[in-house]
């Protein structure tokens, strides 16, 4: 089904919709204009008709299976903090709200696992976890997006080097497909070779297969220790050269992020903090976790040492509560930091393989020579995952989307060249469509649309997101 | 010019059991950290070494362990440290336990400025410093969020309650260290790895030159704890809903009745 043939909500499915939702169901200036975008508005605001907040699967399922027969679109959407647009509604419909579905549902402490409806917000669950000595591995550092959310984008984050990413955590889904039917994938095993991996397939997905209403999602026992490292480096090279090396050494840190002096200020300014160290042009920060002193003391001696051979200025060690927040509260406002550092800005959110990593972060530098261009970067230099933002600051509109366009195009290409990926975290929602259509090779996309194609025959969940279906 | 800082090791956690009936803090298997104001004091330090030139020098008291906080300072940048370590200086309150900083820093020598940090996190009195400034009979300010040295002395700011004040004092003289815009520097590897064998040396009670074990540990402690006991806490939280202006008026309601606004 292409956009032309997308029904118009009427003031018979706003009845409907009222019907089964009461209050909660929100149109015209009644929508907060929020809904019209996500972190990035830059890639366009696109109001739904409706917006539902629901609180069950059971209405979730009433409203897809509505929309199903009436061929309205079907957008999800948790707190709104995706970098892509996944959660915009471009096509307009229905807009389905899960940020009232909150509640933790239940903490299995003898199977280690923890059942939470799609919207519940990432730090809570953080929080709750550790209340009870257990961790939720999974650390994207947008602690306000939903859990949903999450599962949807398979989110990364920092401790992805150590402990995978969301989808790596993701037991069971309950899930509502096209046509309002519910399905239970996975549940309370560690083991599951029954069929097809469904809920592997719906894991980064972004609502374009399916809406996840409830997650089972696996815990671990609380590491009893953390410690971090900063460690400055004269140059880029010295500094990402490291982190091969390490895993060479059969090391697996928690985190290994990377940043060049550039940001640190920027963050230091956001957040009126001061840095630990911020005369290096570029630093490393690992971080370790472990359930005695020994086996993290054995673990960040060696890596120490190898950052000093590596060329490392020095190490500094960070071990408590104090001296963690020095260097993650910044590190944490990277972001947001940049983000204020200019007018407009847009991102990249590559990955290449780790080795590569070094090679990708010059080409910036040589790109934003050649296009008079302030690009900044920072990334997860343990997966080779980098965030790059081309910044505005006061450029000729115009001459700006020229630019950008240029770099955006380079980079991406850059990445392919590279064996890397078009995002690494963040997802392709519609903004970064064209760059995974560009990347993939045919037949590969041909099987994603198959898929898409197989569990929305229609096309209604969250159109125009991901892979186009003509 | 020759620093003294006055560093003390404290629980890392920020709850720690409480025995009810004895009303003394749980420590055994508490892991133990510098006390955060102490890293924000040898940090005035290493930056008034860096400006004038000198020796910091760290000084704590405690049990033989205490040596490890020693280490600490070291590799954050200290030249030289100091225990106080003795079992008739256990059970210290803030008044036998600011006399026995002041007996130990005399052993010393000369010095120009000694400095703490502003309390501590466990016994949060933010009484020793300036009681270890009477014992040794210096000026001292506390509570300084800025300083500077300056000829013969040291200009700093103080964070009052109401008011900033700038004084001027002549050397020797103690200063505690509010956070201003210090940031602690973090243990260097390095260092670590250079300093493992500098010796940390231990005055014990034999070496004081106040053999009055009277006014010392326990018997030199006036101060007696009646009872100690955790404060109460509630995860007590309502949820409300509805529209944004509904729960504003609702917040503003509520936070009046809460004496808050």
């Amino acid at each position: 089904m292409n956009t032309m043939e997308f029904s118009k909500v009427n003031t018979e499915d706003i009845a409907y919709l009222k019907d089964l939702c009461g209050e909660r169901v929100f149109t015209g200036d009644a929508i907060h204009e929020d809904y019209g975008h996500d972190e990035m508005p830059e890639y366009g605001v696109h109001m739904p008709d409706v917006v539902v907040e629901a609180l069950t699967t059971d209405e979730v399922s009433a409203i897809v299976a509505y929309a199903h027969v009436r061929g309205i679109p079907i957008v999800p959407r948790g707190t709104g903090t995706g970098l892509c647009g996944g959660c915009v509604a471009i096509h307009g419909g229905i807009m389905i709200s899960t940020a009232r579905m909150n509640k933790i549902i239940e903490f299995d402490e003898k199977n280690l696992t923890v059942r939470v409806q799609a919207g519940v917000v990432l730090l809570d669950l953080i929080e709750e976890s550790k209340k009870r000595g257990l961790l939720y591995c999974p650390d994207p550092g947008e602690k306000s997006a939903t859990i949903g959310g999450n599962i949807m984008t398979n989110a990364g984050g920092m401790r992805a080097v150590k402990y995978g990413v969301t989808g790596d955590h993701v037991l069971g889904l309950t899930c509502v497909l096209a046509d309002g039917s519910i399905i239970e994938t996975g549940g309370k095993v560690v083991k599951d070779r029954s069929g097809y991996d469904l809920k592997g397939m719906f894991v980064g997905s972004e609502g374009t297969l399916c809406v996840v209403t409830e997650a089972l999602m696996r815990l671990l026992p609380l590491p009893a220790y953390t410690m971090s490292l900063l460690v400055p480096y004269e140059s880029v090279e010295a500094c990402i050269s490291t982190v091969p090396r390490i895993m060479e050494a059969r090391i697996v840190p928690t985190a290994v992020e990377f940043a060049q002096r550039e940001v640190v200020l920027l963050a230091e300014k956001s957040l009126g903090k001061t840095f630990p160290h911020k005369t290096a042009p570029a630093y490393l920060i690992f971080s370790f976790d472990g359930s005695t002193q020994e086996e993290l003391s054995a673990a960040y001696e060696k890596v120490a040492d190898i950052c000093l051979e590596s060329g490392a200025i020095d190490v500094f060690i960070s071990d408590t509560e104090e001296r963690l927040e020095s260097i993650w509260a910044p590190r944490g406002e990277f972001l947001e930091a940049i983000k204020s550092s200019t007018d407009e800005m847009d991102e990249c959110d590559v990955v290449v393989p780790r080795g590569r990593m070094a090679d990708f972060i010059y080409f910036l530098e040589e790109l934003r020579k050649e296009q008079d261009i302030r690009i900044v970067s920072f990334g997860h230099a343990g997966d080779g995952n980098l965030h790059v933002y081309v910044c505005r600051d006061g450029m000729d509109k115009e001459e700006y989307a020229k630019k950008l366009q240029t770099c955006m195009q380079a980079m991406y290409d850059k990445a392919k060249d590279m064996d890397g990926k078009v995002s690494g975290e963040h997802g392709i929602g519609h903004a970064k469509r064209e760059y995974l259509a560009q990347s993939l090779s045919p037949e590969e996309m041909a099987a994603m649309k198959a898929v898409k194609q197989a569990f929305d025959s229609k096309g209604i969940m969250n159109p125009g997101k991901v892979v186009y279906i003509d | 010019m020759k620093i003294i800082v006055c560093i003390k090791q404290v629980p890392s956690v920020s709850q720690v059991g409480i025995d009810e009936e004895t009303g003394v803090l749980l420590r055994d298997g508490v892991q133990t950290k510098l006390n955060p104001y102490d890293l924000l004091a040898l940090e005035a330090a290493f930056l008034l070494r860096e400006r004038h030139g000198g020796e910091v020098v760290a000084v704590t008291m405690g049990p033989p362990q205490a040596e490890q906080a020693i280490r600490e300072a070291y590799y954050m940048g200290a030249d030289r440290g100091y225990v106080f370590s003795d079992a008739r200086f256990a059970g210290a309150d803030v008044l036998a336990t600011s006399y026995t900083l002041s007996q130990g820093i005399r052993l010393l020598g000369a010095f120009d400025l000694v400095i703490c940090g502003k309390q501590t996190t466990d016994g949060d009195t933010a009484q020793v410093g300036p009681a270890v400034a009477e014992y040794l009979g210096i000026p001292h300010v506390a509570w300084v969020e800025h300083m500077e040295g300056a000829d013969g002395g040291i200009r700093v700011r103080q964070d009052l309650p109401d008011t900033c004040e700038t004084v001027f004092m002549k050397y020797p003289c103690l200063i505690t260290v509010e956070r201003g815009a210090l940031v602690p520097r973090l243990p260097s590897w390095r260092r670590m790895k250079g300093l493992r064998e500098r010796p940390v040396e231990i005055f014990s009670f034999v070496d004081f030159m106040d053999g009055d074990e009277g006014k010392y540990g326990l018997s030199g402690s006036p101060t007696r704890v009646i009872r100690m006991f955790p404060p109460k806490s509630s995860d007590s939280r309502e949820t409300w809903t509805g529209s944004g202006a509904e729960l504003a008026e609702r917040m503003k309601s509520k936070l009046q009745e809460m004496k808050v606004l």
